[in-house]
Formats: structure tokens, C-alpha cells, sequence
């Protein structure tokens, strides 16, 4: 028995929960540079933290995220104009205390990384970047921002981001923080006293299709340490577990987040990648913009779909998809058996024409045919509980 | 989990319990530890002619795709079709009910180049040593 993809061995960076996850026993893996729990088998393992999420509550370390900071500069405005000019989404739209999903996109129309940007004041921004795309990110942000009245920083290292996901996340935040948390909608954020710590950043966000929030500690080993433990004994009752890249992965693909270099990447543009509705054409101009209005007139030659196995096999990413006459036609980019469904689902690129609700699709398994088919996404979409009747609060002018 | 003391083992962690000229091979509990949960398993037909050293199925866990090589060369004369709806099976009984084929061994010779369980447990023992070193 060999692990296909087993991890490389590089000098990895480390979160400062590194030490508490190997105590934990946690299953390592090197990720986008990163030394990073993939489950925790003591506690049951990838399907068990799925569960847990996707049920209950599950706590993820996600500190190895990047944090761009963007504020004016002498004059108001020049942050959002930053903002507006490297990525997708419309931030004039954004309220203080609100964040929305975007991407900053090279010339090309194709996808630098995708971000949250949440608006900390009226002229103060925070990007969260992906882990492995960390420096390329915020090269990206000084070099394209050079000339505008901004100031870029980076606090990928000052923060210590955690995820508490799940239908209980609120209960068991709502222990450890003074903040109001039912008043805090999706995709908004507030700052708080945490686990007597002053002023967090507590967002109702992540990347898991289920409730939750993420929270910004400072970053010393110590404290983090200190409010894991007290995230897990608030959990207790919950059956909170320390949940896994793993489970995140299965998490996301599920509720169809895209992942960079597989659903995205600097290839694939925003139409194909059907994240229309996160980009705004009518805000003005902003870098990508040209080309994708270019695309747009040209028409798409691939898309992304949703897969489900019809006969028995599990589409991995990188597998071939091709049609009835065994053409290759495409490629998945994501695959796994969804422990929620009990099912194996993929997502993929393939024509447009082959795109429509039930159309079969061949993945070639270990040079095996096996048959798929095209069905709705996401695959799992969570039942919303009825919104809280006012928005949260947040003037905090730091973060 | 104990490795029993009469299979012997390969450095790619499958066992093989050799009696006489037919031998039942499956995976170790260290192999299931580190797969994680096993949710598909695909084994060869009978008839099928295996070769040590090379690939003869796959089991996979939600995360990784695994290969399993042959400790040694003979002719499939069962699969464990069982292990098609209860792949957790390996998990949960790797050294017993979740064996994956019995063989007829062309060189009952070969069994004995394989390692014994106590230098299997070493051999696992010092991979640990490195991982956390």
C-alpha cells in the first residue's frame, strides 16, 4: 500500500497551533507550503469532523489564511478605490461591518486568488487570502495599488484565524463573547470581547455551506493555545471536535466552494468558473474587466458542473471526463465521496453543451469508463433559519 | 492492534497468511491508520495472475487513492466481494474479515523473503521515529 499523494517533504510553516495539533495526534500534511492537520483520528477521523460540522460543531484552524489590510491614504477614498481597482466584486456596495466574496483577477480575466473582503470603516479594508497564494497575493495588491492613495499591509502573521462551523457554532461562540452574535447576519462581522481578549474580529462566515464564524486572536502560541481550549470546553456539550483540511475539503465541495488551482485558477476566468454573480462589470473599471468583456462576446468553451457517479468509482481531481464515444471533453477539478449525500460527486469542466441536468458524463478512472451524470448544484445547500431582525453594529476602527 | 504472529509483511504494509500453496493477503492496521476511513475498495477477478511487486487493486479513503501491491505472484482464486459494500470493514478488522484475496501461490517460496511480524512491528517503529523526528 503506498499513498498516491503522499505529502512532500519541504521545510513547511507552521500555524501557532502547530504543537497543540501534534498533541492532538493529529494527521499532518504539507498545504500550499503549510504544516497542516488533515484530520484528527483520535476523535474519529475526517467523517466523523464532517458530521460534526454539518450536524453539530466543529472547530478548524485556519491560520495559515493571509490578511491584507487596504486604508486610505492622505484623502478618504483611496482604499475602496484600491479595492475597486484589484477585485471583482463591488466594495462601494459593502456597509461597515459587512464582507462579501470576490477575486482579484489578472488581465486576462482568470483568477489571481479569491477573497473576503470585509469593510472595517470607510476607509479600511481587510482581504483574507488563501494560504498557498499568500505572498504571490499581496505582491500583487503593492504592485497594482503603487500608484493610488493607499496603504497596504500585510497581518497574515498577527492573527491566529479560527473556524467554528456549524448549526451550534452560535451557541458555543456565544459563551466565550459579550457580542451579540444572533444580531451579526451572514457575511457580516463585529468585534468584540473573546475569551477576554478586547476587540476580535468575529465574522459569520467560512467555508464549510453551514453556519459559522471565524474569528482573528492575536498570534502568540499561548494565546491561541488559550482559546482553543476554551472554544473546545465551550463546545463540550455539543460534541465540538477539532475538525481537519479534510473535512473542509469534503465541507466545501459539497456546498461547491471553489478552491484555488482547482475550480479557479490562473487559467480559468470568471464566466467559466460561473462566478457571475460576485462580479460586477457595471462598478467601473477594474483589472480583468476588458477581457472578461471580451470573453463574454465570445462565448464560453467550458464550464463548471456538478458530478454525481451512476456506476461505482470515485472521480479524483485531475481525472479525464469524456463523452459517449469515449472523446476526452473535459477534466474534474474536485472530487470525493460526500459523506452528507453518501454519495461520489465531482465537480468539472466540460462544453457547455454538455452541461444541461442529467447529461452523461465518462470519468476515466485508472483508464476505466465510468459513468456519471450532471446534476444541480450545490450539492448541499443548508435549510436557513429565518434572519435576525437587525444588522450588527461595528465602528471598531481597528481589527 | 497486535500483527499476528504467523502472516508475514511487505515495507508497502500488506500481510500474507500463507497455508500451504494458497496464501490470503490483505492490509495492515498501520495501512488502515494511515488511509483513514475506507469507503471504496476494487480487487481483481479470479483467474486474475498477480506479480509481486506490482499493483493488483486499490483502496481508497475519502481523502487519498491507495495502491496495493502483491507480496507475492499466483492466481486469484477469491476476492472478498463482501469488502464492496462494507469497505469500513478494513478499518475496523484489517488483520481478519477484510481480507482481499486468496492466491495460489506459483512460488510458495517467495512468503518467506517477506518480513516476519516482529521486524514488520520495527520497520513501522522506526517510520514513526522519522515522521516525528
Amino acid at each position: 500500500m503506498e499513498a498516491a499523494n503522499s505529502p512532500t517533504i519541504t521545510e513547511a510553516r507552521k500555524t501557532p497551533l502547530n504543537a497543540l495539533h501534534r498533541r492532538l495526534g493529529a494527521k499532518m500534511v504539507n498545504f500550499g507550503g503549510w504544516d497542516m492537520p488533515v484530520e484528527y483520528p483520535a476523535t474519529g477521523g475526517l467523517v466523523a469532523e464532517h458530521k460534526a460540522v454539518r450536524g453539530s460543531v466543529g472547530v478548524f484552524d485556519v491560520s495559515h489564511m493571509g490578511d491584507i489590510r487596504v486604508r486610505s491614504g492622505r484623502k478618504p477614498g483611496g482604499a475602496l478605490a484600491a479595492v475597486q481597482h484589484i477585485s471583482m466584486n463591488d466594495a462601494s456596495l459593502l456597509a461597515i461591518g459587512q464582507a462579501h466574496y470576490s477575486a482579484m483577477l489578472y488581465p486576462q480575466g482568470t483568477f489571481v486568488d479569491d477573497v473576503i473582503v470585509h469593510r472595517l470603516g470607510e476607509d479600511d479594508f481587510l482581504l483574507v487570502i488563501n494560504a498557498g497564494t499568500r505572498q504571490k497575493d499581496i505582491d500583487w495588491v503593492r504592485q497594482n495599488t503603487r500608484d493610488l492613495d493607499c496603504v497596504v499591509e500585510d497581518l497574515s502573521d498577527a492573527y491566529t484565524q479560527l473556524a467554528i462551523q456549524g448549526p451550534h457554532a452560535v451557541e458555543v461562540l456565544q459563551k466565550l463573547t459579550d457580542a451579540n452574535l444572533e444580531a451579526i447576519k451572514n457575511y457580516w462581522f463585529a468585534h468584540g470581547t473573546v475569551c477576554g481578549l478586547k476587540n476580535i474580529l468575529i465574522a459569520r462566515t467560512g467555508y464549510t455551506g453551514e453556519d459559522g464564524f471565524e474569528i482573528y486572536v492575536p498570534s502568540d502560541q499561548a494565546t491561541s493555545e488559550q482559546v482553543w481550549a476554551k472554544v473546545m470546553e465551550a463546545g463540550r456539550d455539543f460534541g465540538i471536535i477539532p475538525c481537519g483540511l479534510g473535512a473542509r475539503n469534503t465541507l466545501r465541495l459539497e456546498a461547491k466552494m471553489a478552491l484555488y488551482e482547482h475550480e479557479i485558477s490562473d487559467t480559468i476566468n470568471v464566466w467559466e468558473a460561473g462566478l457571475d454573480r460576485y462580479c460586477k462589470m457595471e462598478k467601473g473599471d477594474f483589472i480583468g474587466r476588458a477581457a472578461l468583456a471580451q470573453a463574454k462576446s465570445a462565448g464560453l468553451m467550458r464550464t463548471l458542473v456538478g458530478l454525481e457517479m451512476v456506476e461505482r468509482g470515485i472521480a479524483r481531481d485531475g481525472y479525464c471526463c469524456c463523452n459517449e464515444r469515449g472523446e476526452t471533453v473535459g477534466v474534474v477539478t474536485s472530487g470525493s465521496p460526500s459523506p452528507t449525500l453518501c454519495k461520489n460527486i465531482a465537480l468539472a469542466y466540460v462544453p457547455p453543451a454538455m452541461s444541461a441536468i442529467g447529461t452523461p458524463i465518462y470519468v476515466e478512472i485508472r483508464s476505466q469508463r465510468t459513468k456519471a451524470q450532471v446534476v444541480p448544484t450545490p450539492f448541499y445547500k443548508r435549510a436557513r433559519k429565518a434572519a435576525p431582525q437587525s444588522a450588527a453594529s461595528s465602528t471598531a476602527k481597528t481589527i | 492492534m497486535a500483527h499476528p504472529a504467523n502472516y508475514r509483511y511487505t515495507n508497502q504494509h500488506e500481510w500474507v497468511d500463507a497455508k500451504g500453496d494458497v496464501a490470503t493477503i490483505g492490509i495492515t492496521d498501520y495501512a488502515q491508520h494511515e488511509l483513514g476511513d475506507v469507503v471504496f475498495v476494487e480487487l481483481p477477478k479470479p483467474g486474475t495472475k498477480i506479480s509481486a511487486g506490482k499493483s493488483f487493486g486499490t483502496v481508497e479513503s475519502v481523502k487519498a487513492v491507495s495502491e496495493i501491491y502483491a507480496p507475492v505472484s499466483g492466481e486469484v482464486v477469491e476476492a472478498n466481494l463482501a469488502l464492496q459494500n462494507t469497505p469500513e470493514t478494513i478499518n475496523s478488522d484489517p488483520h481478519g474479515a477484510a481480507w482481499l484475496i486468496k492466491v495460489r501461490l506459483a512460488n510458495p517460496a517467495e512468503v518467506k523473503s517477506l518480513m516476519d511480524a516482529a521486524a514488520y512491528e520495527k520497520f513501522v517503529a522506526d517510520k514513526g521515529k522519522e515522521a516525528s523526528a
